[in-house]
């Protein structure tokens, strides 16, 4: 069974390619509103990569970043809680507690590896990524 | 045009002085170049045994290669300079570079030492440096069953560790003089350190000299000069250093007899344009062979170039600490002064394997340095009073044990050192520097003060230091040090509970909007549901809760390598039909699960996909099991031995009641996990006294013990109630648990609870059986009330939809599993793929 999700990105591939450049977007629909629980994450495959989608409720944003933890190289962001520090949203790995800038990638516990982040909009009930 | 400095050798030190000439400017001036001969830019070899174990390279890594162009530094990695021409100011690199130096600084470090042992060459001797050496080790471990190293000093011990991380349980250490660790520490605390590493695994023969390395293109075996044979199948030689100095040479500066490169206290060579820094130079007949004098070194001649030198090099205190194999080591000041110059303290105790010596001076004023092994706790402060000519206590045996019993005697500890006290040795920080940073700039956590001083990130000994200095001056200014929960909430974690049951709140959202501000952290998140927990007993994942769990909880089970999960059904006392035994072992076949007896008498499942674990769970249930909560801060297991049902020794049935008291407190939430288990005698087979709560049966009903633990800091528990029947023994629990939950902090097991108590013991005892506060009967109705509301989470999660379609990987492909996920063979079994090794 194909998945309604994987048509609709299978259409979506030939036009990124056309649009080949690096200052282009293509919003990919990701998944529903509903898919992400509140104030957490769920990881979304998105042309073979693990995708972090997080419903920030309580600040009314959301946020998208690689589901890898650089720590550990660990599919595991997804699972995190996330939170602020000070301003900065961000999220933290459950496997060792390091966290990341939801807005930056930066590491917030002082490593140096960072994490890549994505533009996510919400249109109705589907939230797109811009990958 | 700006003058060029050229740096030969990337290792720790000649990182460290690129980073410190960038700190001072040096970019504006000149144009850095640096050349090194391995593959891989600088990277930590202090802690290289890490690599087999809980680091990666990247994490090794003093910087990665990006800081190198970011800071305008040109980097020429695998090209070692091979000559230099020192009329013209050239030098020459192995794969041809030439280029002119307005000031060249040799950081060529140093390689090992191997003694001319025939049979050296053959395959299976290896040295220790290198990743390169400890990706050679590797591969040749995995064939490798009986291992040796030759040296016991420092780095022999680390190689012995290295191999055992490796696997090789039958590990050998071979040294030549009577004692380990002959620089640091005497023969008494060799002893002791032997006694101790022998106990894990590690055997030590001292005195011995290692004649011949035997066998045909591999090594087979070690012939002693005393007759004896080692079979052995890899052996790795740390003998000791010999600075790299053959670039010196060639160039015609001078050398020592025996190495080194001769400079000055400005670190100058014989050519006044060349520097010589870390392991490679040789300063005043001294090699320095540790990572902080070489740090020192750099900095010096980094303000030097710079036209900004203020001071000298005169000597490094080669003071240290380390933990060999998790057993603590330390040597400071003059270690080995002896009578008649000094008076000498030496406490000893073989059973827990700890030794302490101090030289006082003569008449009895300052601590001229001493020797801990086994227990280092007080190096740090010992150390501060060797430096710093600290008065001593009166009794000066109080340094290594503490003062019993009188009044305690002014002001202690950190906060009584001079401003100039070195605080970290390794980043040359002082006491002034940290309070200046606290008191003007606000730095008052360890995380912001590594960003602004780089404290702590060095070895990382300095760091309790550190925060003990933090309260102290947080103290000292007034601000009141209050154990709050974290930057959004202003409240303990007692203070919180009180006001959420005040104001009946029941979600982590409520109790954020009610009492905290910001948007919560993965500190607040877990204790804040932990309370929801501990107070009202709902499902942790309804009503949006499921967010505020830490992972273990949101997913109902315990995140392991690779991000699969395990599963553990509750076994309670142990107990288990073998009808429900097929029914694990078919669960565990079917979703090819890895399957292990715990600690605590239950099985525990590994290597299942997120997806699956509703399914696994549909299946236990339906056998009659119940989660075993191995997941929460909550109630583990209640081990028990068998008791009187078949023990010959038993004097009441300890296994009906584990189960009873196992069910009475499953599903429990706590500040942290709880563990218990019964003991049918004396005997205490069921290891009751090193649990939360245990207990023992006597002739008369029951020994009730709490606040005992394992783990890294075991502790005994503490008897509280003796000859109790088995409803006294549950009322005294009840009141005992709901006392810990209502006023820990969060993460706080009851041994360190019971620490912090004012009154210890004797309190906890006039709380729960005296009843001086009053509360035991609301203690008993609490608990009452949640051992009522038990529900199983597994059952509420796989039979309720809102719950069950959060279990997959992927919400736009719920079907698929996380194709990263890898299992490698192990005894028929699998294990999780080795993390250090994965690229993904």
């Amino acid at each position: 069974m194909i998945h309604l999700y994987e048509l609709f990105h299978a259409m979506m591939k030939p036009m990124k390619n056309m649009n080949n450049t690096e200052t282009m977007t293509s919003w990919i629909l990701a998944c529903r509103v509903e898919d992400i629980p509140e104030n957490g994450g769920a990881c979304v495959l998105l042309d073979g990569e693990q995708i972090a989608i997080y419903n920030f409720k309580k600040r009314g944003e959301w946020y998208a970043t690689q589901n890898l933890c650089p720590h550990k190289q660990q599919m595991a962001l997804s699972r995190g809680m996330i939170g602020s520090m000070g301003e900065d949203p961000k999220v933290a790995c459950p496997f060792h507690k390091k966290t990341f800038s939801l807005k930056s990638g930066a590491c917030l516990s002082g490593d140096d590896y960072e994490i890549k982040t994505y533009q996510v909009k919400v249109e109705g009930n589907e939230v797109f990524v811009a990958f | 045009m700006k003058k060029k400095v050229v740096v030969v050798g990337n290792g720790m030190v000649g990182y460290k002085f690129c980073e410190k000439l960038i700190a001072k400017g040096g970019s504006e001036q000149f144009d850095i170049i640096v050349f090194g001969e391995e593959p891989r830019p600088a990277y930590d070899r202090v802690h290289l045994s890490a690599y087999f174990g809980e680091k990666t390279i990247e994490e090794l890594t003093m910087a990665p290669l990006e800081w190198y162009s970011e800071n305008q530094i040109q980097l020429h990695l695998s090209d070692p300079v091979t000559n230099i021409d020192r009329e013209k100011k050239i030098i020459n690199t192995h794969q041809g570079i030439s280029l002119n130096y307005d000031y060249l600084i040799l950081a060529t470090g140093s390689a090992p030492f191997v003694p001319p042992i025939p049979g050296v060459e053959k395959d299976g001797v290896f040295v220790y440096r290198t990743i390169e050496d400890l990706d050679m080790m590797k591969s040749h471990a995995a064939k490798s069953k009986i291992g040796a190293v030759i040296g016991g000093g420092l780095l022999g011990l680390e190689a012995a560790k290295a191999l055992l991380d490796l696997g090789i349980t039958d590990t050998h250490v071979i040294e030549f003089a009577p004692r380990l660790m002959p620089r640091q520490i005497d023969q008494a605390g060799s002893d002791i350190l032997k006694s101790k590493l022998s106990t894990l695994g590690i055997k030590i023969h001292c005195n011995k000299n290692t004649q011949e390395i035997a066998g045909g293109d591999t090594l087979e075996k070690m012939v002693f000069a005393d007759g004896e044979i080692l079979k052995v199948d890899m052996l790795v030689i740390s003998a000791g250093i010999k600075p790299r100095d053959e670039l010196a040479k060639i160039a015609g500066l001078e050398v020592g007899s025996r190495g080194g490169i001769l400079v000055n206290n400005k670190l100058q060579t014989s050519d006044e344009s060349i520097f010589a820094i870390g392991e490679c130079a040789l300063h005043e007949h001294m090699i320095y062979g540790l990572v902080a004098p070489g740090y020192e070194m750099a900095d010096i001649v980094a303000s030097e170039i710079v036209g900004n030198a203020t001071k000298e090099f005169t000597g490094f205190d080669m003071s240290t600490k380390l933990k060999l194999i998790g057993v603590d080591v330390a040597s400071f000041g003059n270690a080995f002064a002896e009578e008649p110059d000094c008076q000498t303290i030496i406490y000893e105790n073989k059973t827990k394997g700890v030794y302490k010596r101090v030289n006082i001076s003569n008449d009895n004023k300052y601590l001229l340095g001493g020797i801990l092994v086994g227990d280092a706790e007080q190096y740090n402060m010992l150390l501060q009073t060797v430096n710093n000519k600290l008065p001593i206590p009166a009794d000066p045996e109080d340094l290594i044990l503490g003062s019993r019993g009188g009044e305690s005697g002014g002001e202690s500890g950190v906060m009584s050192l001079p401003d100039e006290a070195l605080i970290c040795s390794c980043e040359a920080i002082t006491k002034g520097q940290i309070c200046h940073e606290v008191i003007e700039n606000g730095n008052d956590t360890v995380d912001t003060l590594k960003k602004s001083t780089k404290a702590c990130t060095g070895c990382g000994g300095c760091t309790p230091m550190v925060k003990d200095l933090i309260q102290g001056i947080l103290k000292s200014q007034g601000k009141v040090v209050r154990n709050v929960l974290c930057e959004h909430f202003e409240y303990t974690r007692q203070e919180l509970l009180s006001l959420v049951k005040i104001k009946a709140l029941k979600t982590y959202d409520d109790v954020l909007e009610d009492l905290g501000h910001g948007d919560g952290c993965e500190t607040c998140k877990p204790a804040v549901a932990s309370i929801l927990a501990s107070l009202w007993n709902e499902n942790v994942l309804e009503k949006g809760r499921l967010t505020a769990q830490d992972s273990n909880d949101r997913f109902l089970a315990n995140i392991q390598r690779g991000g699969t999960y395990s599963v553990v059904p509750r076994i309670p006392g142990g107990e288990i039909t073998p009808e429900k035994l097929i029914v694990i072992g078919e669960v565990a076949q079917k979703y090819g699960l890895y399957t292990k007896i715990t600690g605590g008498q239950r099985i525990d499942m590994f290597g299942a996909h997120v997806g699956d674990l509703p399914a696994i769970w549909e299946q236990l249930i339906e056998a009659g099991f119940e989660s075993g909560q191995a997941y929460g801060k909550s109630l583990r297991t209640v081990k028990s031995c068998v008791g009187t049902t078949w023990c010959r020794f038993g004097v009441q049935d300890a296994v009906s009641f584990a189960i009873e008291v196992e069910n009475r407190y499953k599903g429990l939430r706590s500040p942290h996990k709880l563990k218990s288990a019964v003991s049918g005698c004396i005997r205490e087979c069921a290891e009751a006294q090193s649990k939360d709560f245990g207990i023992i049966a006597t002739e008369k009903g029951w020994n009730l013990y709490v606040c005992g633990n394992g783990g890294s800091k075991p502790r005994h528990a503490e008897l509280l109630a003796t000859d109790v029947s088995s409803e006294m023994c549950l009322k005294l629990i009840d009141r005992f648990l709901m006392f810990y939950i209502k006023t820990a902090e969060p993460l706080q097991r009851t041994a360190p609870w019971l620490d912090k108590m004012e009154g210890g013991l004797a309190y906890l005892k006039s709380v729960v059986i005296d009843d001086v506060l009053g509360l035991n009967a609301q203690f008993e109705a609490d608990m009452d009330a949640l051992v009522d509301t038990y529900k199983c989470e597994w059952k509420e999660a796989v039979e309720t939809p809102e719950i069950r379609k959060r279990f997959v990987h992927f919400v736009n492909a719920p079907e698929e599993k996380d194709p990263t996920v890898k299992f490698e063979p192990l005894r028929e079994q699998i294990k999780a793929e080795d993390w250090n090794a994965v690229v993904k």
